[in-house]
């Protein structure tokens, strides 16, 4: 959040009210306007990160049929609103102020296609898809693994015996920090030392909607193929995870997956529920 | 091959208005006999063992010139649906209604149920017509997909067909006995009417379902047990989504066609009484739109626990993009409920007082909006991505996950409710000595479970996946609570007030209606979109994990594509449901009768208002 940036436009709304009670009439038509500048200034330059313009726009069209459906909810609000415009555009004590608006809608267009223009060229957006579905089976060393019903082997162990469990805990950090923590980071948020030449960079697991809500199975796809094994909605060449099934064991892969949620503090998503 | 123009042509013409009664049911029911029979007995065909012994000669697919055979299905499907789901629905509201009518004594809603029904004869014919074209184009273009799935469920066609003539039987008798029977016995017919219909969308909903998460079924698709297969993952889920979904729908298709027939109206009369019909409809519509995320969302948890493939390619893969899409439609859908409540406030004398709150009620929809139509995954530049520190936005993320979402819906809903409140005491002032404490409890039940409500959402945070999904039921809970709590103290509460005045009916600006087209056209879409969902998660699979699609079709199309092609159908629904509304009032039309000066219109319109007798809400009672 920019607080400051959110604070002046705050501040701006009740000046203008406070201005609007006491000395000028402010229809409803010009505290729409009010509302949409200050809206829209307060989700690009009041967020911090910054928003994609995707978002922006997709909340900006909500937010303009929002004021739309505002407007044209009451009669007689609707009518001075019409009456308002039509005065403009007909009167005459408005014909400068007419031409001004005029003049100046083209410019505000040319402005937009200039900074547009004027910004480094950058690669369209795409929607890439972060957590695509996974294949039903995958192949590792040469047994068929089914997606759907493997689990990870040492996960009972957390109850039936928790020394053997710690173990395997142990042997998912060692795998972790001798391979994984150059991107994911050592404090897994994605900020490993390799991380910033990558894009997309590397998952994040402390962010609730990755490992937090992905089964211990879809992880172990993951991990085992890697990237060039994501289908095509994902753009399998644009990631740099490594697939790890050439170098880890099968079960160094379900000690590493135990760890992160170990480290994390996060439970695997179960699998399927009561029908 | 069959030719199913050649069967129906015995019947050359729609019968006239003016045969009798009976003829008229029987010519009818004859036509749907007959498709009844042709669908049957091609069921029958493929069945035989003959038939479906392997030749080498028959191929797996079989292709149709300009376009391709999926989208031919597609479409034809889709269209069946959407007819399906109106005839489905109109009566159960119709018979609710007359049964209101026959309780009260008030005629009026005996004419407004009749006025529903009579869109349904000429709708149950397409509904029909489509479902025969369907299974033609099922056995002609996917032979060997057809076999299968006739295999799997090959007594359950019997039962389907059956039920199909009883729907003719009782649709008819419904609509034509309308006002020929005892009260009570018509009230029967239209029981008869739902039962048999709801039991024909859930025998089809298991055909359908099957192919999405197949069970009974051993490791070769052989079957194991029938019940299974019937009674798989997502069928139940299938049936109650759907009973409640096309409930929304037909009522925003009658709330339609009332503003359609409100634009047309000559007579103040007229237009009152479509007002109400407006009104009546819209009310069903969000009745049933209220509980519908609540069924969504035991369908999506079933998907998941059938598959995580099938999950994840729903919510997670490409198909997420839809549910943007979903979300958006749903969030206008309220929207425009709202506003329709909203703009209904002016024909209340009274309601001025409650038009300060209509800001509030808003900002709290635009944010709920806003929180229901964020992505869970962005569309974001590199440089974008890179600002945020990776695919996801920290503070969006917060937004775009479910405990959000559901706090968001339940909010949502809780608020629309909170415009019929407003609406319905619009014009009362209660008059009971404890009226200061109601409301006061009502404001605090609403206060309690919003806060409720909101807290279970954040707390939704703090724990793993399988708590958190758990959350979503006390608060939905809470919010069912709140509405039926909130609605009986209101119902004591406003026991004997004092009117300010009468509902002004057709007093109501000419863009509610447009709100009204607006609703039926969006749900229309909703309908196209999330079925096309349904079968697009199955990707290149007919059924899924079991029988292949080997065809040049198995690929999942584009979303453009799609929304093309879901488009498309929500147009030529729209065709065709104008037919529907202009056949359905040719009835109360009066009849044709030569003069001089008007030789080229077809028909006379009805006389203006001056020569209706006073107090007839429609000309047509027959
Ligand atoms: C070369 C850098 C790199 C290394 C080393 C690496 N990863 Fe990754 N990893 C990535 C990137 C980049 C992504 C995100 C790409 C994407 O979204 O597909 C990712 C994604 C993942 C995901 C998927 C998370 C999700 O939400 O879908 C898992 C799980 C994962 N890595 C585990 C591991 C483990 C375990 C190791 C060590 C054995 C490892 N990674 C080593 C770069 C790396
Ligand atoms: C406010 C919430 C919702 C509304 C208004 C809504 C509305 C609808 C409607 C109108 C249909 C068409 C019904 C029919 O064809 O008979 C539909 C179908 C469907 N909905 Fe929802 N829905 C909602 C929530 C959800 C959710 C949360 C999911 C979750 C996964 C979901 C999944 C589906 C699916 C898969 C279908 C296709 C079923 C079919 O084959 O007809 N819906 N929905």
């Amino acid at each position: 959040m920019n607080l400051l940036v959110l604070l002046v436009i705050v501040a701006a709304l009740a000046a203008l009210q406070l201005v609007a009670t006491r000395w000028v009439t402010v229809n409803r038509l010009a505290w729409m306007a009010v509302w949409w500048v200050a809206i829209y200034l307060g989700l690009a330059y009041g967020i911090n990160p910054p928003l994609p313009s995707s978002i922006i726009v997709l909340f900006m069209a909500i937010v303009t049929l929002a004021l739309a459906v505002y407007l044209s909810a009451d009669s007689d609000e609707l009518a001075s609103a019409v009456q308002t415009v039509t005065a403009f555009i007909v009167e005459k004590r408005f014909r400068v102020a007419l031409l001004t608006v005029l003049a100046v809608l083209p410019l505000l267009v040319a402005l937009k296609v200039y900074t547009n223009l004027s910004n480094p060229p950058q690669p369209p957006s795409s929607s890439r898809t972060i957590h695509p579905p996974p294949p039903a089976s995958i192949i590792f060393d040469g047994t068929a693994i089914d997606l759907a019903t493997a689990n990870n082997p040492y996960r009972e162990l957390e109850h039936t015996d928790p020394a053997a469990f710690a173990q395997h805990v142990e042997n998912g950090r060692r795998v972790y920090f001798e391979n994984c923590f150059y991107c994911h980071g050592d404090n897994m948020q994605g900020a490993g030392m390799f991380a910033h030449g990558y894009d997309p960079i590397p998952a994040n697991f402390n962010d609730p909607t990755t490992i937090a809500m992905l089964q211990e199975s879809y992880l172990f796809w993951r991990i085992a193929k890697g990237a060039p094994g994501l289908p095509s909605e994902s753009t399998p060449w644009s990631s740099a995870m490594p697939a790890w099934e050439n170098f880890l064991t099968e079960e160094e892969i379900w000690d590493v997956i135990i760890f992160l949620y170990e480290f994390t503090g996060y439970e695997p998503r179960a699998q399927g529920m009561p029908h | 091959m069959i030719r199913p123009s050649g069967l129906i042509a015995p019947f050359p013409k729609t019968p006239r208005a003016g045969m009798p009664m009976i003829r008229r049911c029987c010519a009818t029911m004859g036509r749907v006999l007959l498709i009844g029979l042709v669908v049957g007995g091609a069921m029958a065909l493929l069945c035989d063992p003959a038939f479906a012994a392997p030749q080498e000669a028959d191929p797996d697919y079989r292709t149709l010139p300009f376009i391709s055979s999926r989208v031919a299905i597609w479409i034809i499907a889709e269209l069946h649906l959407m007819f399906a789901a109106f005839v489905l629905a109109v009566p159960m509201f119709a018979l609710i209604i007359e049964y209101i009518g026959y309780k009260t004594g008030d005629k009026r809603f005996d004419q407004l149920a009749y006025d529903f029904t009579k869109l349904l004869s000429v709708s149950f014919s397409f509904t029909a017509t489509l479902g025969a074209l369907l299974t033609f184009g099922l056995i002609v273009l996917y032979p060997a997909l057809t076999k299968y799935l006739v295999k799997i469920f090959s007594w359950t066609f019997l039962p389907y067909v059956l039920l199909f003539f009883f729907e003719a039987v009782f649709l008819y008798a419904y609509y034509y006995g309308w006002g020929k029977f005892s009260p009570r016995v018509h009230l029967f017919l239209g029981l008869m009417l739902n039962i048999v219909g709801t039991a024909i969308m859930f025998i089809a909903n298991a055909w359908l379902t099957f192919m999405n998460t197949p069970s009974g079924i051993d490791e070769l698709g052989n079957l194991t047990s029938i019940w299974d297969a019937i009674n798989n993952y997502i069928w139940m889920p299938i049936n109650i989504h759907r009973l409640i979904a096309n409930m929304a729908f037909g009522g925003a298709i009658g709330a339609a066609y009332g503003a359609y027939k409100f634009l047309g109206a000559r007579t103040l009369e007229e237009k009152a009484h479509y007002d109400w019909m407006g009104y009546i409809g819209n009310f069903i519509a969000i009745c049933a739109l209220l509980p519908l995320p609540f069924a969504g969302y035991w369908l999506g948890v079933e998907i998941y626990a059938y598959d995580q493939s099938l999950g994840i390619t729903l919510m997670g893969g490409t198909f997420s993009w839809l549910f943007i899409i979903q979300a958006v439609l749903i969030g206008n859908l309220f929207l425009a409920a709202n506003y329709y409540l909203w703009l209904s406030m002016g024909r209340i004398a009274g309601a001025e007082r409650y038009r300060k709150f209509i800001k509030y009620l808003l900002a709290v929809i635009t944010l709920c909006f806003i929180v229901w139509a964020t992505p869970h995954s962005l569309v974001a530049t590199v440089e974008e991505a890179r600002a945020m520190g990776g695919s996801h936005h920290p503070i969006l993320n917060v937004l775009g996950v479910m405990s959000a979402k559901n706090t968001a819906v339940n909010l949502l809903i809780l608020t629309t409710y909170v415009s019929f409140l407003l609406y319905r005491r619009a014009n009362k002032d209660a008059t009971v000595s404890w009226a200061k404490t109601g409301n006061l409890v009502q404001f605090g039940i609403f206060a309690v479970v919003v806060i409720f409500v909101v807290f279970l959402g954040v707390y939704g945070y703090f724990v793993d996946a399988q708590t958190r999904i758990g959350l979503s039921q006390p608060q939905v809970f809470s919010v069912l609570f709140a509405m039926v709590a909130v609605t009986v103290i209101d119902i004591f509460l406003f026991r004997g007030a004092k009117k300010r005045g009468d509902i002004a009916w057709g007093k109501i600006p000419a863009r509610a209606q447009y709100a009204l087209f607006f609703l039926a056209i969006t749900f229309a879409w909703l309908m196209g979109l999330m079925g096309y969902v349904r079968a697009g998660m199955r990707q290149h699979w007919h059924v899924y994990g079991v029988v292949r699609d080997t065809s040049v079709d198995a690929f999942t199309p584009t979303l453009g594509f799609a929304g093309l092609v879901v488009s498309i159908t929500v147009i030529i629904f729209f065709l065709f449901i104008a037919v529907v509304f202009f056949l359905s009032g040719l009835s109360s039309q009066k009849n044709w009768v030569a003069s001089p000066k008007r030789t080229r219109r077809w028909f006379r319109r009805a006389k203006p208002a001056d020569e209706l007798d006073a107090g007839t809400l429609s000309s047509d009672a027959s």
